[in-house]
């Protein structure tokens, strides 16, 4: 008796999962699995596709602009995930967050830039960036004038511009989600540091570092994910140029797909950019997984 | 960590030692002493990153008032706020449109996805049954995978369904990735619950279906706020499937409208400004008012991740 109404109980479960379930495969893992078929294929998206194997991977991988996508996707992770998540960190273990007045105030602008829509930041920075914008009107006030130029026009810093605007939107979130880390690092641990003799770099690296762990996980997951898939900043702000100076595999992966009409090789550059997305996901996963 | 977040703290520590001296109470610092050298470095620390996130956002407003036709210039506020720019951006991008497609789709979405992780979240926290990690290990695969790794079958099965350039070609994709992140908030939520509660309810003889709906749901409130929020803005902004999906201009939404609105009148400054600011008010008016849930889901959620 007692055994039937815990198979009854696990059997009313799957009625549970069921929608959530069904939503997940048809709408992400059904679709994730055609993209892998259709990476094999060559297509135009109107005639009978052609079994092609990995000609298309390869074909894709020898491109040029495939490859510069591929190695600008590889420099926003330093400006997406690297330089917000230390400067996260460092000012998160520089602030001290107990008695600080009006820290509501600021916790509410630093997040703002995760709220504002992707495309609205991209026109924001379109603008600031413009050649009479305020990034060269602030220059010119501070007698660097010679440098204003039309930051997104220019073949060599327009990667780093547009890069920049990831760190603007992810900064306050690694220092918010840092601060919370920290405050919840046991301070007895800071004591024994000092009784210790350790200076305050010594204390970072031995108490805040490893106290913010699971925080840092999370923080380097979201924001490489973040850089490694861009398309809407780097579709508002360039399109991916001058030339191809900005392109990224979202890009290529629309551009092949639904303006060139090369079905089969935009599958394959999106099956590429899922493998990074997982083995990044995973291997952070490994590196910050913490005893429980 | 400086000294300062640690000065009170040790003073607190050495109380003890003093406690049976008077002086005590009259030592605990009067707040206007915490204006430290090192809370002004905090001060300015966070000052700084505050005028940082500003800047940009307070230059599109002030070059959405400036005059059109001739060379935006700057960063100074409009001496004559052309406020009309608005009602031009408005009607050229026909914003009344994208607007009310924006909220057709983001409401079935919120509904429906919170409603699926609400009952499978329930099923991941309180039930045993075969298979429960290996599905839920599957439906995390949702939490990292981006649209971009789906949206080339995307487009081609909805529109042999006949649903692109219809709010279900975008809202169902939405749902089926946002129910991952859901039902993994849910469970989290729904575990937190104090067993004794659950189990009063069982002895009561209430049914699995009622302890879910007179039980969890009702104290776990500020948890389904949570995500009815971040669904509402995560669809009001998503914008590579509406580009996708939707091409006709009558079924956009506003991310979408102001993608293609950026390719037709790509150097009228002013105006794109002005229908960027129409596109981010709605989400920014919803964060104001709700920043607190906002804010615990994004840091919350992902560390639980």
């Amino acid at each position: 008796m007692n055994s039937r109404t815990r198979t009854r109980s696990q059997k009313s479960a799957y009625l549970y999962i069921l929608p959530a379930l069904s939503a997940s495969l048809l709408f992400v893992g059904f679709p994730l699995a055609q993209t892998m078929w259709y990476s094999l294929h060559r297509w135009d998206g109107l005639s009978t596709p052609i079994w092609v194997g990995f000609d298309n991977y390869i074909e894709q991988v020898m491109s040029p602009r495939v490859q510069a996508a591929l190695l600008h996707s590889i420099v926003f992770i330093f400006f997406f995930a690297l330089l917000p998540v230390c400067i996260g960190l460092i000012s998160a273990s520089l602030l001290s967050t107990k008695r600080l007045r009006g820290l509501g105030f600021f916790r509410t602008v630093l997040f703002l830039p995760q709220v504002i829509a992707l495309t609205v930041t991209g026109m924001a920075w379109r603008w600031m960036y413009n050649l009479n914008g305020p990034i060269n009107e602030i220059l010119a006030s501070i007698g660097l004038g010679d440098l204003a130029r039309p930051w997104l026009g220019d073949f060599d810093w327009a990667l780093p511009a547009v890069g920049f605007v990831g760190t603007w939107i992810v900064f306050g979130f690694c220092m918010i989600l840092f601060l919370s880390g920290i405050a919840r690092i046991d301070p007895g641990l800071y004591d024994a540091a000092k009784i210790d003799g350790s200076g305050p770099i010594q204390e970072f690296f031995a108490v805040t570092l490893p106290g913010v762990k699971p925080e840092l996980g999370v923080a380097l997951t979201i924001t490489i994910i973040g850089g490694l898939r861009s398309f809407d900043i780097v579709y508002m702000t360039t399109r991916g140029g001058p030339g191809t100076a900005t392109t990224v595999p979202a890009l290529e992966i629309y551009q092949q797909a639904f303006v060139d009409g090369t079905v089969g090789s935009a599958a394959s550059i999106a099956v590429m950019l899922v493998a990074m997305i997982m083995v990044a996901a995973l291997v952070l996963r490994r590196i910050f997984r913490t005893e429980q | 960590m400086t000294s300062i977040f640690r000065e009170p703290r040790i003073a607190d520590d050495a109380a003890p030692a003093t406690a049976s001296l008077p002086e005590v109470a009259p030592r605990r610092r009067p707040l206007r002493a915490s204006l430290t050298p090192s809370a002004l470095l905090n001060y300015l620390l966070l000052g700084v990153g505050a005028v940082v996130v500003l800047v940009p956002l307070y230059s599109i407003v002030a070059v959405s008032l400036q005059p059109r036709g001739i060379p935006a210039a700057g960063l100074g506020w409009p001496a004559d706020p052309q406020w009309s720019n608005y009602v031009e951006a408005w009607n050229i991008g026909t914003f009344g449109v994208l607007l009310t497609n924006s909220v057709a789709i983001a409401l079935p979405v919120v509904t429906i996805a919170v409603l699926f992780s609400t009952l499978s979240g329930y099923a991941f926290a309180t039930m045993r049954f075969r298979g429960k990690e290996l599905i839920f290990a599957l439906l995390l695969i949702g939490l990292v995978l981006p649209f971009e790794g789906t949206i080339v079958p995307l487009y081609y099965t909805l529109r042999a369904l006949g649903l692109t350039n219809t709010m279900w070609g975008v809202a169902l994709p939405e749902i089926g990735l946002y129910v991952s992140f859901g039902t993994f908030w849910m469970r989290s939520a729904f575990s937190q619950a104090p067993p004794s509660i659950v189990e009063a309810a069982q002895v009561d003889g209430a049914r699995q279906w009622q302890i879910l709906w007179r039980v969890l749901v009702p104290i776990s409130w500020p948890s389904i706020t949570t995500i009815v929020i971040l669904f509402f803005i995560w669809s009001w902004n998503e914008f590579l499937v509406a580009l996708v999906i939707l091409q006709d201009p009558a079924s956009r939404t506003a991310p979408a409208g102001l993608g293609a609105f950026v390719g037709e009148y790509t150097s009228d400054v002013p105006l794109l400004a002005a229908a960027a600011v129409i596109v981010a008010v709605p989400v920014v008016l919803v964060y104001i008012l709700l920043q607190g849930y906002v804010i615990r889901g994004l840091t919350q959620g992902a560390v639980k991740g």
